[in-house]
C-alpha cells in the first residue's frame, strides 16, 4: 500500500463520516418520476417523449399474494435525466458517446452554479451569456476545467402550465446563448451543463444559430447533460460535487437518474 | 301529456342502491333479428322471400309458405292500437318494480298485428307509431308512441326505460383536449344533463378550446389521462359512483400504415389510447356503472366509444389507426357482454374521417364535431347501440354488409390509386 492509496482511503473514511455527522450535507437534485411531470413537446407530426407511466403487476393479492411491484415506461428523456452525446447529430460520432459507454468517473465531478433566478424572476426567456459568466467568475474565480456547470433560475419551482410556460410561439424558459455555451465548452472545457428547466436549452433555443445550442455544442464536443434539476437553490457556488450515474442503456441516448450533491457545511 | 321527469332527489345514503333486475332476454335465433334492427333504431319484420309475406313473431320458417327464404325488411312503423291493457302486477321482478305498465297489441298498417309497449299518451284505439328499440337486457322490443307525439313524451317511464336519455343525468367527456370536446359538451348540456365532467389530460399544455369548453353550463373540468392508470382510478373513485353516461372521445391518431412508419412508437401511442384507455376505463367505471343501472332517474345509462368506422376494413393511409380501432371495437363487444347484467348500454358510434388537423389533406365529406355530437346525443335519447354518422361511415358498413371480402379488395384498391 502506498502513501496515495492510504490518503484517499482516509479521504473516503472521512468524507463517510461527514456525511454520517452531516457536516457534508447530501441534496437531492431531483423531481419525483410523476406521471403528471411535462416533457418537452415537439411539433405533434414528430416522434414524441413517452410520459412516465406506471402499471401495478400485483399489491400483495391473487396477482401475486406476497408482494407488490409495478411495471413503468418512459423515454430515456423523461423527468430529471442525463443527456448523452449521442443524443445530438452533433455527437453521433463521439467515442463512448452513449450513456453505456461513458466511463463511470465522469459520473461524480465538482459542480460550478451560476444563480440566474434574480434575472429568470424577471424575464422568463433570460439568456445566460459570456459577459454573466465573466462577472461569476470575478466573485467565485474561474470555472474549474472538467466541472459541471448549472444554471440555477429556480425554475424548478414552478407547476403545471407554468413549467413548459407554452404559448402559441412554443415554450418561454430562461437558457443559454451559444457564445455562453461556446465559452463554458471551448475555453473553459466544462464536463457538462445542467438547468432546472425541460432541456438544457432556452424555450425559444430553436431559434438560435445553431438552433438548440447547449444540445449542438455540448454534444458536439463530447458533453453532457442534465435538465428538470431540482433544489439548485440549496447548492453553493462552488466547492460542491454532484454523483449524476445514468441507468446503463445499451446505446442509451440518455437516462433519467437519481441526481445527488455533496454540499460542504457551515462548518466547512 | 306525459308528467315532465323532475330532476333526481339527492340520494338517501341510507337506502341501499337497487340491483339492477332484467326483463327476460331469453330468444330464439330468429327472433335476435329484433335486437339487430333494435340496435340502429331500425322498425324491421321478417319477410319471405317466396311469398313476400310480413311476419311476427319471428320463426325459421314462413308461416304462410313453409319457405325458409326470409329477410329483415324495414317496414312502415304505424298501426293501429286494437287492444291494451295496464298489468299491475308480475312474477318477474323487473316489471314488478316498475308497475303499472302498459302493453298492448298494434295492427300494422303493413299488415301483421304484433305485441308492443304502449306509451302512457296513447288513447284506446288511436293510431300509433311504433318505434323498436333495445330493452334493458338488450332484446328487440316494439313501443307504441302516440302518432304526432305528445308533450314531454321523452319522460314516459316506460319509454325511459328503453332510451338513455342524458336529462338529469351526469356525463363524463373523457378528453377535453380532443377538438371535438366542445361540441360533445355543449350537445349534452342542451340535451338537459345535470353535471358534465369533461377529463383533461396534462394540464401542463395549453390547448385552444379550454376557456370555450369551461364557459359551457354544468361543465367541470376534471384530470384524467386515459393512458394513466392512477390517473383513471383517482377519478373512478371521486366520480365513479355518479357517472350516469360515459363517453370516451380519447383518441390518439397518427397517418401512415405499417412500412411507412417503420417504428411502433405512435402505434403503441395509439394502442395505449385508444384500446387500453377503453380498457382502463372499462376496468375503474364500468363496475360502479354496471352497479347503478337501475338507480332511479339518474342510474347509469350508457357507455359511448366513439369508434373509426375504418374499425371494419383497414384505411391502409391510416391503417395502425384503424387496427387500433378494430382492437377497440372488439373490445367493445366485450364490455356489452359485462355491462349486460346492469343494463348498461354500450353505444358505438362510427365515423369516418373527422373535420380535424390529422385529416386535414383528405377531400370532404368529413364529419364536424357538431355533427358527431348530435349523433351521440339523438343515438342516447333512441337507446340505441350502433350508430353511423356521416356519408363515408354510412356507405362503408352498407359495403361491409355486402361483402367484407369485397370490401377489403376495394379498400386496397382505393390505397393504390392513392399513390
Amino acid at each position: 500500500m502506498n502513501a496515495v492509496d492510504i490518503k484517499s482511503a482516509d479521504l473516503l473514511a472521512q468524507m463517510a463520516g461527514a456525511i454520517a455527522s452531516g457536516s457534508i450535507e447530501v441534496v437531492d437534485l431531483t423531481h419525483t418520476l410523476d406521471q403528471d411531470f411535462p416533457v418537452i413537446i415537439l411539433p405533434p407530426e414528430f416522434g414524441q417523449c413517452a410520459r412516465f407511466r406506471m402499471e401495478e403487476i400485483s399489491a400483495y393479492d391473487h396477482r401475486g399474494p406476497a408482494w407488490k411491484w409495478h411495471n413503468i415506461s418512459l423515454c430515456e428523456h423523461t423527468g430529471t435525466h442525463f443527456d448523452a452525446p449521442s443524443h445530438w447529430i452533433s455527437g453521433r460520432d463521439i467515442p463512448n458517446g452513449n450513456v453505456d459507454e461513458i466511463p463511470v468517473d465522469r459520473f461524480v465531478g465538482p459542480v460550478c452554479v451560476i444563480d440566474c433566478s434574480a434575472g429568470a424572476r424577471q424575464n422568463e426567456d433570460f439568456e445566460l451569456t459570456p459577459e454573466i459568466i465573466l462577472d461569476w467568475e470575478k466573485s467565485h474565480g474561474p470555472i474549474p476545467a472538467d466541472s459541471w456547470v448549472l444554471m440555477r433560475t429556480d425554475w424548478s419551482k414552478r407547476r403545471g402550465a407554468h413549467y413548459l410556460n407554452m404559448r402559441d410561439d412554443g415554450p418561454h424558459s430562461p437558457g443559454p446563448t451559444p457564445d455562453a455555451i461556446r465559452l463554458l465548452v471551448e475555453e473553459r472545457g466544462i464536463r457538462g451543463f445542467g438547468t432546472e428547466t425541460v432541456g438544457t436549452d432556452a424555450g425559444q433555443g430553436m431559434h438560435y444559430t445553431p438552433p438548440y445550442p447547449a444540445h449542438f455544442i455540448l454534444h458536439g464536443a463530447g458533453r453532457y447533460g442534465l435538465q428538470c434539476l431540482n433544489n439548485l437553490d440549496r447548492l453553493p457556488p462552488t466547492g460542491a460535487v454532484i454523483v449524476a450515474t445514468p441507468l446503463k442503456i445499451k446505446k442509451g441516448t440518455g437516462s433519467p437518474l437519481r441526481v445527488i450533491a455533496l454540499v460542504p457545511g457551515k462548518d466547512a | 301529456m306525459t308528467d315532465p321527469l323532475s330532476p333526481p332527489p339527492k340520494k338517501d345514503p341510507q337506502k341501499r342502491t337497487r340491483v339492477p333486475a332484467l326483463p327476460s332476454g331469453m330468444r330464439s335465433r330468429a327472433a335476435l333479428g329484433l335486437a339487430v334492427a333494435a340496435a340502429e333504431g331500425r322498425f324491421m319484420l321478417q319477410g319471405c322471400e317466396a311469398c313476400g309475406a310480413l311476419q311476427y313473431p319471428p320463426r325459421d320458417a314462413c308461416s304462410t309458405c313453409l319457405s325458409v327464404d326470409l329477410k329483415w325488411r324495414d317496414v312502415e312503423p304505424t298501426g293501429q292500437l286494437i287492444a291494451e291493457t295496464t298489468v299491475r302486477t308480475s312474477t318477474s321482478v323487473y316489471f314488478r318494480e316498475r308497475t303499472p305498465w302498459r302493453v298492448g297489441s298494434v295492427k300494422l298498417d303493413a299488415g301483421p298485428s304484433v305485441m308492443a309497449h304502449v306509451h302512457g299518451d296513447v288513447a284506446r284505439e288511436a293510431a300509433v307509431r311504433l318505434i323498436n328499440r333495445l330493452d334493458k337486457s338488450g332484446q328487440g322490443v316494439f313501443f307504441a308512441l302516440p302518432v304526432d307525439g305528445s308533450a314531454n313524451m321523452a319522460d314516459d317511464p316506460q319509454l325511459r326505460e328503453l332510451t338513455a336519455d342524458p336529462k338529469f343525468r351526469r356525463v363524463l367527456i373523457t378528453d377535453a383536449r380532443n377538438e371535438n370536446s366542445v361540441a360533445l359538451a355543449k350537445a349534452f348540456a342542451d340535451a338537459g344533463a345535470t353535471t358534465i365532467f369533461v377529463g383533461e389530460p396534462e394540464g401542463w399544455r395549453p390547448y385552444p378550446h379550454r376557456a370555450a369548453l369551461a364557459a359551457i353550463a354544468n361543465v367541470a373540468i376534471v384530470p384524467l389521462d386515459v393512458t394513466d392508470t392512477q390517473s383513471v382510478t383517482e377519478l373512478a373513485g371521486e366520480i365513479g359512483g355518479k357517472t350516469d353516461i360515459l363517453v370516451n372521445n380519447a383518441r390518439f391518431i397518427r397517418p401512415g400504415g405499417i412500412m411507412d412508419r417503420g417504428d411502433t412508437v405512435f402505434a403503441r401511442d395509439e394502442f395505449e389510447t385508444n384500446v387500453l384507455g377503453l380498457m382502463r376505463l372499462a376496468q375503474a367505471f364500468g363496475p360502479p356503472m354496471r352497479n347503478r343501472g337501475a338507480d332511479g332517474v339518474n342510474s347509469a345509462a350508457a357507455w359511448v366509444n366513439i369508434l373509426s368506422v375504418y374499425a371494419y376494413a383497414n384505411m391502409p393511409a391510416y391503417g395502425v389507426f384503424s387496427a387500433s380501432n378494430a382492437a377497440a371495437l372488439s373490445l367493445s363487444q366485450c364490455l356489452r357482454a359485462e355491462m349486460a347484467p346492469g343494463g348498461v348500454r354500450v353505444l358505438n358510434v362510427y365515423t369516418g374521417p373527422t373535420e380535424d388537423e390529422w385529416h386535414q389533406p383528405l377531400p370532404p365529406p368529413k364529419v364536424a364535431p357538431s355533427a358527431l355530437a348530435r349523433s351521440v346525443v339523438a343515438g342516447l335519447k333512441d337507446g340505441l347501440e350502433d350508430v353511423y354518422v356521416g356519408d363515408v361511415a354510412k356507405d362503408l358498413i352498407e359495403r361491409w354488409r355486402q361483402g367484407p371480402k369485397l370490401l377489403e379488395r376495394e379498400m386496397i384498391a382505393e390505397a393504390g390509386e392513392a399513390r
